[in-house]
Parts: structure tokens; sequence; C-alpha cells
């Protein structure tokens, strides 16, 4: 008699189980759903193993040349207009020779050379230092083309890449930015407040075939492609010209070069 | 066993507390729920009759494709995001989402309100690329 109850108890233990890890069944069968998809590049998308930017400080003689490649910039990037210094926010930007390059600054030198204006924005580094100090890894190298990018999502506001930063290159919100924007282009997002910013290398121009809008501007002056193509335009400009880069001493191996 | 009266007294208050959610929408909501919003689709998205995924899939798990495309796009470079039917999309909220999705009071705010949901998408990406300004 015994025998037979624990076996009727042990066979409806068991239909119960049966029953209640349907759900969970379902669940799995779900994931295995979700799992179809794809993603890859665009048809027209630029690709290299390091972008880099050859400048020819030679062809520009004001700040007023540099302006149309800063406007293209800030135009198609919503980078607001702030008049206050401290809020200041700039992806590129003319600077002093003194400035710009603050170790090379010899006695005597050309007075033509000195008071060029020159153009600067994020180096792109090899080694980027901003890299190593961000802790949520919202600035990273990205692997498949060298970039120092940016996830907006990511970032707390730390600023601990400013600080690591030897090229002032970056720009931090300190107020929403949307109000300064003087002209919004609807296909690239803003920022908000309490997020850093910087030069993207136009990563979303490059992904549909376009040169980043600096260079599309610069109408020859800025040249941009692979450093590590040794038939790429920048290199062959490398090869035949002298070329200076932004604190080579610091090691971050910087890949914005400029013809002096 | 003294206090048994003041016990008890303090028992059922507290019950009537922790009850309070209950008790509250029973007197004052009639025990029904908020009726569910409606979704208004616009007439690009009626014409277009899929979307990136199933409909159902895209009601439970929109937020988890969300957040492949922002990897896919910011992390892997990569733009295109082809759907298991084959069809190819550019990841972008702003500019594929929101091209047929254009009413985003109607068709995202409406939901995330009932549900009591903020996301802080519109902080950063554009509402509604088409909108004049």
């Amino acid at each position: 008699m015994d025998s037979i109850r624990r076996r009727v108890l042990q066979l409806l233990g068991l239909s119960a189980l049966g029953l209640t890890s349907k759900p969970i069944r379902d669940a799995f069968a779900q994931e295995e759903e979700q799992v179809k998809y794809q993603t890859k590049k665009g048809e027209n998308a630029l690709t290299a193993q390091q972008w880099a930017m050859v400048i020819d400080t030679r062809a520009f003689e004001s700040e007023g040349d540099l302006e149309p490649l800063i406007e293209a910039c800030h135009k198609i990037h919503n980078v607001p207009q702030l008049r206050n210094k401290n809020h200041e926010i700039k992806w590129i930007w003319p600077e002093h020779y003194h400035n710009a390059f603050p170790l090379k600054a010899g006695r005597f030198l050309s007075e033509e050379v000195e008071h060029r204006p020159f153009l600067v924005l994020c180096n792109h580094c090899e080694n980027p230092s901003c890299v190593r100090a961000c802790p949520t890894k919202a600035t990273f190298k990205r692997e498949s083309d060298g970039i120092v990018l940016m996830d907006f999502h990511r970032c707390i506001g730390c600023r601990f890449c400013m600080a690591a930063c030897p090229f002032g290159a970056r720009s931090f919100n300190f107020r929403d930015p949307r109000p300064f924007i003087r002209e919004t282009n609807k296909q690239f997002p803003t920022r908000m407040k309490g997020v850093v910013e910087k030069c993207n290398f136009c990563a979303e121009r490059l992904a549909v075939g376009q040169m980043p809008a600096c260079v599309e501007a610069s109408e020859g002056k800025l040249t941009f492609g692979d450093l590590y193509d040794p038939e790429s335009e920048v290199r062959e400009l490398i090869r035949t010209n002298y070329t200076i880069r932004r604190k080579q001493a610091l090691g971050t191996d910087p890949c914005v070069y400029y013809i002096v | 066993m003294s206090d048994k009266k003041l016990i008890i007294i303090g028992l059922v208050i507290f019950f009537i507390i922790v009850a309070f959610p209950l008790w509250y929408h029973f007197l004052f909501h009639g025990g029904k729920a908020a009726p569910a919003p409606e979704l208004e689709l616009t007439d690009k998205a009626k014409a277009a009759k899929v979307c990136v995924r199933s409909t159902q899939y895209m009601t439970a798990e929109h937020m988890q494709l969300l957040d492949v495309w922002r990897e896919s796009v910011v992390r892997q470079a990569e733009r295109i995001y082809v759907s298991p039917d084959g069809k190819g999309y550019n990841m972008s909220l702003s500019n594929t989402c929101l091209d047929c999705h254009s009413n985003k009071a109607e068709f995202c705010d409406r939901c995330h309100n009932y549900a009591s949901v903020r996301p802080y998408c519109w902080d950063c990406h554009i509402d509604n690329p088409k909108e004049k300004s």
C-alpha cells in the first residue's frame, strides 16, 4: 500500500515540475531566436589600420583661413558656441605656435612660421593617455581603425581624460549645450550636460565613405589617410616633407602631422 | 498578557498601513487598472507594415535592440543591422527609428509615461529629424 502511495506522489511531483518548467523553456527558446541578426559595415565605409592627418601649415596665412574648416566641423557635430571661456567647447581650433609646440619653440625663429596659425585637434594618439585614465572605458581606442572615440552614453563626467590629455583636446559640458547650438544638424546627436566631448575624426562620415568635414573644407590643405599603408597619400607627404608632431617627446604618438 | 489589547490595536493599524495601496485603489479608483495607452502609428509606419523585427519583439525588447545598436555603431564601427529576414537597416535612433515613428509624443512618450520609465535618449539624440526647428 505504502509503496503505491509513494509512487503516486512521485509522479505528481514530476508532472508539477514538468508544468512549471514551461516558462523557463520558452524563455530559452526566445533567447535562441534573438541570435539570428547580424551587424556589418556599410558598403561605402572607408577603412584603415590607423587613420592619420597631415596638415600643410604653409598653406594657411591667417586665422581667417582656418575659419571655414572649424565652422564645417562645429556645424555638423552640433558643437555649441559658448562665449564664456571657462565653458567653451571646441573640437578643432587655431593655436599659436608657442602653445601648439611648447617643447619645440626655439629662439630667433622665422617670423613667418612663428606667426602662422596652427590648426589643432584631437591627435588620435597611438598610445592615448586619455584612454588609460578613463575609469568607465567611455573613451577607447577603436581596434578597427585606431580612432580614439567616445561613447557618450558611458561618460560619467569625471574629467580624468581632460587632465590626462596633454593637448587640451577635450572639453567638458558644464552647461546644457542645446540652447547654444546655432544651427542643429538633425542627423547628428548633441551632447548633454556633464559629459566630455572631443573630435571624433568624423567616424560617422568615414562610415558612409566621406572624408572628415575639415579635410573636405580645406580644399587639399589637409590630407587624411591610413598611416600604415605605405602607398597612402599621408605616408607620401610624411616621406617627402619635413613634418612635426605635437609634444612627441611625451610618447603618446600623435597621428596628426604638421608640415612646417 | 495585560498588553493584549494594545498589541491587537497596533497590529490592526500596521495592517491598514501595509494594505494602503490595495484599499486606496479599491476605494478611489474602483479597483480597475488604468487603461493601457494606445499606440499610434504614422502613415509611413503603417505603410511599411514591418519594423526592424517582429512587432512582438519590438514591443518587448526594443531597449535590448537599441543597446546592441549603440554597441555596434560606436565600438565596432558597424552601422548596418541585418535582421533575421535578411533586410539591412542603418542603425540610428534619430534617423531610422524616428524616420517612420516621427510621432514621438504619441508613439514613445505615451507608453513610457504609462510604464513610468524615463529613458534619457532625448537628452542627446534629436527628437525628430524632420520637425522644423
